[in-house]
């Protein structure tokens, strides 16, 4: 059996919580929709940190599973928005997310 | 006991190296300028939460998050920062400061909600890690759970990785239907 070495999981959450925090002032302060996605993929990469402190602590593989699936739903996140730039960027709008609030074909 | 002492301490040295590359790269991808700088900013944090992940005997999570985030992701995102190359219309911020001032303070009234959240909820059992056997956490351990206790969101993810496919497929390939048309958006 092995115990937890080193500092305790409320230190690893702790670091969950400030990066989701940057993540989200990322989201909430840039304009490029590029660096929103990257924004969005700390705010991911923060829980699944949290996730996989709390399964560590309380012995129980199911968070790491969670984060595995977390990763899989990052990844799709990923394929569609980049998808959506690209399309953007075809039709030659300005990639600024305040200026993109209109649907229309 | 002194050899244990000794594992601890250089267990900690790993991890405040670690946390701060994690930490100091997550301010590095949402304050940069160039998209491009951001993204490997971006692979250096998902290279940090790896060895993260490893000291919290998470082995199989750390290698896929390395060969799926750090490998295949992020190298789909820098192929489209260099197909989009350089736009100089995209600033860094606009808007009045106004936003700016309330965009930190949603931030920070965000970290100190889950600060208060998790203190409150689980600082009972944070204090003492369960003791957990030496397969926890590898490749056949993940497995095995995967293919038993959670099956169904084993298959719900492969379903939602075909969709998203299909969704990037369709998002990239309608274009050429008719090259005259005006852009409406």
């Amino acid at each position: 059996m092995i115990a937890l070495l080193g500092p305790e999981a409320s230190w690893y959450l702790g670091v969950a919580a400030f990066l989701f925090a940057t993540g989200a002032l990322g989201v909430l302060l840039r304009r490029n929709p590029l660096i929103v996605l990257l924004s969005l993929e700390i705010m991911l990469n923060g829980g699944n940190l949290a996730l996989i402190g709390f399964a560590r602590n309380l012995g129980d593989g199911g968070g790491q599973i969670f984060a595995l699936a977390v990763m899989a739903v990052a990844a799709s996140e990923v394929v569609v928005g980049l998808g959506l730039i690209v399309a953007l960027n075809r039709k030659r709008v300005t990639l600024d997310v305040d200026r993109l609030n209109t649907l229309r074909g | 006991m002194l050899v244990a002492s000794a594992g601890n301490v250089l267990v900690w040295a790993v991890w405040l190296v670690a946390a701060f590359a994690c930490l100091g790269s997550g301010i590095a991808v949402v304050s940069f300028s160039n998209p491009f700088y951001s993204a490997l900013a971006l692979i250096g944090n998902l290279g940090s939460l790896a060895v993260l992940y490893l000291l919290l005997s998470a082995e199989f999570v750390a290698a896929a998050q390395v060969l799926v985030y750090a490998g295949a992701v992020m190298v789909m995102f820098l192929f489209v920062i260099a197909y989009i190359g350089p736009r100089s219309e995209s600033p860094w911020m606009g808007g009045p400061s106004w936003q700016a001032v309330g965009a930190a303070l949603a931030a920070g009234a965000l970290f100190i909600e889950i600060v208060v959240v998790i203190g409150l909820k689980a600082s009972g059992h944070l204090s003492h890690s369960e003791h957990v056997g030496a397969a926890f956490g590898s490749p056949a351990f993940v497995g095995r759970l995967f293919l038993t206790d959670h099956l169904l969101a084993f298959e719900l993810t492969s379903i939602v990785l075909l969709v998203a496919a299909i969704g990037g497929v369709i998002l990239g390939a309608h274009s050429r239907r008719n090259p005259d048309e005006v852009p409406s958006l």
